[in-house]
């Protein structure tokens, strides 16, 4: 959707917030989250729960944002991020 | 649905508003935790940022000093992205709903014309207030002690405007709506509701100042819900929407966030949206927290030490605080400070004359008039809402 790429132009652009201090840990799956959970949260909201969520933690998290709060993600990348979450800030 | 160009405009308008400043992070990537990290949006000062987007910054303890949190300093929290910067000419509340008699807009000026002008002295604490110090460790913001301030409110009484939209006899429900909203539309707004007894309560506010200035645009410019003595997840911000309903809220923000066990926690504020099992949180619980010492502070034992502190509840008002120096074995009364209305937290003060060097252990300990204590453990709940457990800090006396 073009309205996304123009969002996620705007959210990496270094000059719009401290967001951009945020370092994800390079893993499979990193340009998942960036492209498509920071549509709408910054990834501090990801790192705020290191070692707060085991594998089913961080399930049932990505699945409320998918159901509840209407994320736009499919089955396939569902489980990368879901993998990428538990492997680099899993409990 | 907002079309694509006021997407995009509102978008920009919320990122302008976000500071430029911050101190660089100094996490690396091998690091689990993110280093504290102070920073700024605009208009305020030297606050802890737990997340950027939406933005959720929390006051440092050291700010709560004062009797009245200064605006600057006052903690922010949105669950959603999308914040648009209100123009006061724009502006409309609307009245509606299936249990009004006549459905009513008005513009600020009406608002402020029109209806009394009141204020009240009242502490806006969010419900996760201190969730990070639940173990084990609780998902949600991983507040501190900070996602608190106490200020004079200033406003019109939400009955007031009631009178002229009128109430059905039907009327069960009120519900709250503000200008922000989620980045898709898909999103489930962030729209509370109350019941119809505390909406006419006549402490129920919609606030246009904070400590004799405009509201904040991050504390809800240009008009916000006061709702003295409850949780702050009903202070609805940029408050644009109200609705009488007959019918109880059926909603995600209501029927399965911010919800707290029946067991453990007093019920009945709140029945319509109550379940067997669980219920809205709701009143605030008895609390206290130590606002100038740090843990392993070092003084000297030479002369005494102020101890200063805040305690509060949901508005029955602080019988005493006590403290501990030794670690719980004894306890000595503190001193309360001038009491501004049973909504406002109360300060306190003690001098600590030392006997010895060494460590004391500092526990402070607040009472209410209705005879409620502070617990040792705070009851366990699935969300990590009212810790008011009594906390310990150590200091050394050398």
């Amino acid at each position: 959707m073009p309205i996304f790429f123009l969002l996620i132009t705007l959210f990496t652009s270094p000059a719009i917030s401290g967001e951009s201090q945020i370092h994800l840990k390079e893993d499979l799956g990193k340009e998942n989250i960036i492209s498509q959970c920071s549509i709408c949260h910054s990834a501090d909201y990801i790192t705020m729960h290191a070692k707060i969520l085991d594998r089913s933690g961080w399930e049932k998290t990505v699945n409320k944002m998918i159901n509840v709060m209407g994320a736009p993600i499919n089955d396939t990348d569902k489980k990368i991020i879901i993998d990428y979450l538990v492997k680099n800030y899993g409990k | 649905m907002i079309n694509r160009r006021s997407f995009i405009l509102k978008l920009a308008g919320a990122l302008a508003g976000l500071s430029l400043w911050q101190k660089p992070s100094i996490a690396t990537t091998n690091e689990i935790q993110e280093a504290i990290v102070v920073d700024s949006l605009t208009s305020k000062e030297g606050l802890i940022k737990k997340t950027y987007r939406p933005p959720n910054f929390e006051t440092p303890i050291n700010y709560f000093n004062t009797v009245f949190t200064p605006n600057k300093h006052f903690f922010v929290r949105y669950h959603h992205a999308l914040i648009p910067e209100i123009k006061t000419d724009d502006w409309r509340l609307s009245i509606g709903g299936d249990a009004i008699n006549k459905p009513l807009s008005f513009t600020l000026k009406q608002l402020q014309t029109d209806f009394k002008s009141v204020e009240i002295a009242a502490l806006c604490l969010c419900s996760g207030n201190r969730r990070s110090l639940f173990q084990p460790p609780v998902p949600g913001v991983q507040w501190g002690s900070g996602a608190m301030g106490n200020a004079v409110w200033r406003g019109i009484r939400l009955k007031d405007v009631l009178k002229a939209t009128g109430i059905k006899q039907s009327a069960l429900e009120v519900s709250f709506n503000g200008a922000d909203s989620g980045m898709l539309r898909t999103t489930p707004d962030f729209i509370k509701s109350l019941p119809l007894e505390k909406v006419l309560n006549e402490n129920t506010l919609i606030a246009f100042e904070m400590n004799g200035e405009p509201l904040p645009h991050w504390n809800g410019f240009p008009a916000r819900l006061i709702i003295p003595g409850w949780a702050a997840t009903y202070w609805i911000k940029h408050l644009t929407e109200i609705n009488i309903l007959s019918k109880p809220l059926d909603n995600f923000w209501m029927k399965t966030a911010y919800r707290i066990p029946k067991e453990g926690f007093q019920s009945g504020q709140f029945m319509s949206q109550e379940t067997k099992i669980n219920m809205p949180i709701t009143e605030l619980v008895v609390n206290s927290l130590i606002t100038n010492l740090v843990d392993n502070q070092i003084f000297s034992s030479d002369k005494p030490i102020v101890i200063n502190g805040v305690a509060w509840d949901k508005g029955d008002g602080i019988q005493q605080v006590e403290i501990s120096t030794d670690g719980g074995n004894t306890w000595q009364l503190t001193t309360l400070q001038k009491d501004y209305g049973r909504f406002s937290w109360r300060q306190w003060q003690y001098d600590l004359i030392p006997t010895h060097s060494g460590e004391y252990r500092i526990i402070a300990r607040a009472t209410s008039m209705s005879g409620i204590t502070q617990p040792l453990e705070p009851v366990t709940n699935p969300s990590g809402y009212h810790h008011n457990a009594l906390q310990t800090i150590s200091i050394k006396l050398i």
